[in-house]
């Protein structure tokens, strides 16, 4: 018997109590929209899921209604301490579900159980868990004593990390006392409608968190409603575009992540066995749906031929295929839309002269597919080089020297992210400090954690989600009011001291 | 099994480092060797380590672990009947399973091993032919503190007494010391002293000791020197000190053993040893070669478990698949 033909090992799916169809989670409670109902499917199989609510403008209305009426009169006056007791418990609920969690992800979203497991729904705890400690220190995050909160917020994610979207969004915005408006994506919003049970479940006051599910008019309704004061996008940047110029001139505040096309530079004296498993997870991890993607391979000319080969080799060893068994290391592409976004660019590639090389793997007859490819002798001129395509394709190029890497690297309207491979540690600093990038990674590759802030420069956006400065995007310096507020108790504590 | 021959192992050697093989022409190459990044490596063993081996391919797993199994006893304790136990097991793991394979070889003792063949008779022989190797600890076993000339003895002793395979250790204290000339002239030696009257060779496994050599770069450096120096078999540990076989450990010789496949087309063994105990941790190797050298190196002349408490697991488990109830240790037999 071929041993590597593993056998199946699917999760099950007997741990999700689906319902046939879900409504919108406005003010505590799950309610039909107004709008006409859309299906879910599975991108491995092209199966519906259930069906969801759309909700139209007088929805959004409502929803954030409910979250001001909460903001007003419970979650603003309610202590940090209390409001990190909700987000601990959801943390831990998160921990409690997780499977049914992983499962639901990989079933909405296509991408292996093996990440929804190990990597999405582990990170929305750490981040629940993470803002929870922060709720009662908001003096030290970095805005000076009594920071408020801003009220409202608008929220609106993609389908790339559908539930751990969610937790960047809410976690911050709650411990900080806002409330939320969260829009998931059209094709993922299974995860958001069980997170919403899981509130419920943690008896999370009525209208603090609501979830409106639908399409692109909905985000856009709710990014324009007048009764929020911040908008949080994570997408593309012609969307986050749109976002910017729909609020200039508003009192909104406005964090917008969007997309990247990251170099990932590999000198000739990096560790190179750990250099090609950081490349993989670079561009192949969530089959390449990531926006910090390491999706420019920047190779040492010296040693391109050797990188490539290896490349080659190791990419003929991933497994693509059902998003539910354990073993499968490359998921269904999202939706037909991005697969045939993929496959434009890709072409695109060839008709530019790039050569391409695809995996050689059994391309399922269902669902949305697309084999691990790479394409060599790209040129920076190339769309495949400065568009981002979203998807499990790699361009790569070639440097001679650490100036021309990073001249290179910096050659893009975006700067999300970048990697650095190198054993010589000064260069990781010398280089780094040159990139004009948010995240950059040393010796490894798309690794996350709720203490470190995340963000881009130029196209990729502005503002930060992560750690300290993840909250700020969520709060406001005290004002003279607040100030005057927040001396009288204090007053009263001084009293109490000097009685001691 | 016969080795590759000294002559064509120097004349390789040679080749590969441009010079002889002293210290500073061995440091030149070994140092110019891509380096390890820990973080890295830990993390492709562990995710190499949650692939989900179930039914058809667990049973297929399970008896090959068995058929990769160097039976050992390496004890002061050890007496003849202590080894002929050990053989007996050897030959039939599981006395309630017929079909149930056999180990690739004991591992013993030089002074054992006249024992080990005695209690094999007619069953001791290749373990690519459904036999049952004799593999001896030889050089000043386990530390390796001995003169050139005692570990030279050890090792014909063993051979002539009828071994077919060598554990052999590396001086770590030269390694540390980069002294890398010595080891490489101390393991070619002992090369030497493997041959046969006849011109045949006995097998030689190079046992690194992983856990006195500390950095991954050193198991790297390691791996490659015994390589060059005409081992059969680079093998991690000899279970006598606290740090045994890892899997990172292992992966990372693994690599080692294939990009000397695609230098030169010559195909090393590898065996892991000390602190593999349970048919989980054991599919993980398999796995781990699999995904890494291809799934030809799980064949006895390539590929080694070193263990003594691993059969019993493996015979527990495969008792369960054919049953699906666990039974318990007294339903294996103690050796």
């Amino acid at each position: 018997m071929n041993f590597l033909e593993y056998a199946p090992a699917p999760e099950s799916t007997a741990i999700l109590n689906l319902r046939e169809q879900y409504g919108l989670f406005i003010d505590g409670e799950f309610v039909d929209g107004r709008g006409e109902p859309f299906q879910t499917i599975s991108p491995a199989t092209e199966a519906r899921i259930a069906s969801i609510s759309n909700a139209n403008g007088a929805d959004v209305s409502d929803a954030v209604a409910a979250a001001r009426r909460a903001y007003d009169r419970t979650w603003s006056r309610m202590s940090g301490r209390d409001r990190g007791k909700y987000l601990f418990r959801i943390a831990r609920l998160v921990q409690e579900r997780a499977r049914e969690l992983a499962v639901a992800e990989s079933l909405d979203n296509g991408k292996p159980i093996k990440e929804s497991r190990d990597v999405d729904v582990p990170l929305v705890a750490a981040w629940f868990f993470y803002y929870a400690g922060w709720a009662d220190k908001l003096d030290h995050a970095g805005l000076g004593a009594n920071p408020r909160a801003l009220g409202v917020a608008a929220q609106v994610i993609p389908w790339n990390f559908p539930l751990l979207m969610l937790a960047w969004k809410i976690a911050p915005a709650l411990a900080a006392g806002n409330t939320v408006v969260l829009k998931p994506a059209e094709t993922t919003p299974l995860t958001a409608l069980i997170f919403a049970d899981i509130l419920q479940q943690a008896d999370l006051p009525p209208g603090v968190v609501n979830i409106v599910t639908g399409a692109g008019d909905t985000g856009a309704a709710l990014v324009a409603h007048e009764g929020v004061d911040k908008v949080a996008f994570t997408g593309s940047t012609a969307v986050g575009r749109a976002i910017a110029k729909q609020i200039a001139g508003t009192e909104k505040k406005v964090t917008l992540e969007l997309g990247g096309k990251a170099a990932n530079i590999v000198f000739d004296d990096a560790p190179i066995d750990q250099a090609i498993e950081g490349i993989v997870n670079g561009i192949f991890f969530n089959q390449g749906h990531v926006c910090c993607a390491g999706s420019r391979l920047l190779v040492q000319e010296s040693i391109h031929d050797e990188v490539v080969d290896r490349l080659k080799a190791r990419l003929s060893t991933l497994r693509l295929g059902d998003p539910l068994d354990k073993n499968t290391d490359i998921g269904a592409i999202n939706s037909r839309e991005q697969l045939d976004r993929i496959r434009e660019l890709s072409d695109i590639g060839v008709a530019e002269g790039a050569e391409r090389w695809s995996a050689p793997c059994e391309i399922p007859e269902n669902g949305f597919w697309y084999a691990p490819t790479i394409f060599t002798g790209v040129q920076t001129s190339s769309r495949i080089a400065r568009d981002e395509i979203f998807g499990p394709v790699l361009s790569v190029l070639t440097f001679r020297t650490p100036a021309e890497a990073v001249a290179k690297a910096n050659n893009t309207p975006y700067g999300l992210s970048a990697g650095i491979w190198t054993d010589k540690g000064s260069r990781i600093l010398a280089v780094a400090d040159q990139l004009r990038a948010g995240v950059i990674w040393a010796n490894t590759f798309n690794r996350f954690d709720p203490a470190s802030p995340f963000g881009g420069y130029k196209e990729s956006g502005y503002g930060r989600e992560g750690g300290r400065h993840g909250l700020a995007a969520y709060l406001a310096p005290a004002t003279g009011v607040d100030r005057a507020a927040a001396a009288a108790p204090k007053a009263k504590s001084a009293t109490k001291g000097s009685k001691r | 099994m016969t080795g590759t021959s000294l002559i064509t192992a120097r004349e390789r050697a040679l080749a590969v480092l441009g010079g002889e093989p002293d210290d500073a022409t061995l440091r030149r190459y070994l140092h110019g060797i891509p380096g390890v990044d820990a973080v890295g490596l830990e993390q492709r063993a562990a995710g190499l380590g949650t692939r989900s081996i179930k039914t058809a391919s667990k049973a297929w797993a399970l008896d090959r672990i068995i058929s990769l199994i160097d039976l050992t006893t390496l004890e002061g304790a050890d007496t003849p009947g202590k080894v002929r136990s050990l053989a007996a097991k050897a030959l039939n793991p599981d006395p309630a399973d017929a079909t149930t394979p056999r180990v690739a070889a004991v591992c013993v003792y030089g002074d054992m091993v006249p024992s080990a063949v005695d209690a094999l008779g007619a069953a001791h022989g290749d373990p690519d032919d459904g036999l049952i190797s004799v593999a001896a600890v030889a050089t000043a076993f386990p530390s390796g503190r001995a003169s050139l000339e005692i570990k030279l003895a050890d090792t014909a002793e063993a051979v002539a007494a009828g071994a077919d395979e060598i554990d052999m250790v590396i001086d770590r204290g030269a390694f540390l010391a980069g002294r890398y000339g010595l080891v490489f002239d101390q393991i070619a030696a002992v090369k030497e002293a493997c041959r046969r009257a006849d011109g045949t060779s006995a097998s030689l496994k190079v046992i690194l000791e992983t856990g006195e050599l500390v950095t991954y770069d050193n198991v790297r450096r390691a791996s490659w020197l015994s390589i060059l120096a005409g081992g059969d078999f680079i093998k991690t540990s000899t279970g006598k000190v606290p740090s045994a076989a890892t899997l990172p450990v292992t992966l990372l010789m693994l690599e080692v053993v294939r990009d000397w496949h695609l230098a030169t087309g010559q195909r090393i063994g590898v065996k892991p040893a000390g602190g593999i105990r349970t048919s989980k941790d054991a599919i993980k190797y398999l796995v781990t070669v699999a995904e890494t050298v291809g799934e030809e190196w799980l064949v006895p002349h390539l590929f080694r478990f070193g263990a003594s408490s691993l059969l019993n697991d493996v015979l527990l488990q495969r008792q369960k698949l054919a049953t699906s109830h666990y039974s318990g240790p007294d339903y294996v037999t103690i050796d």
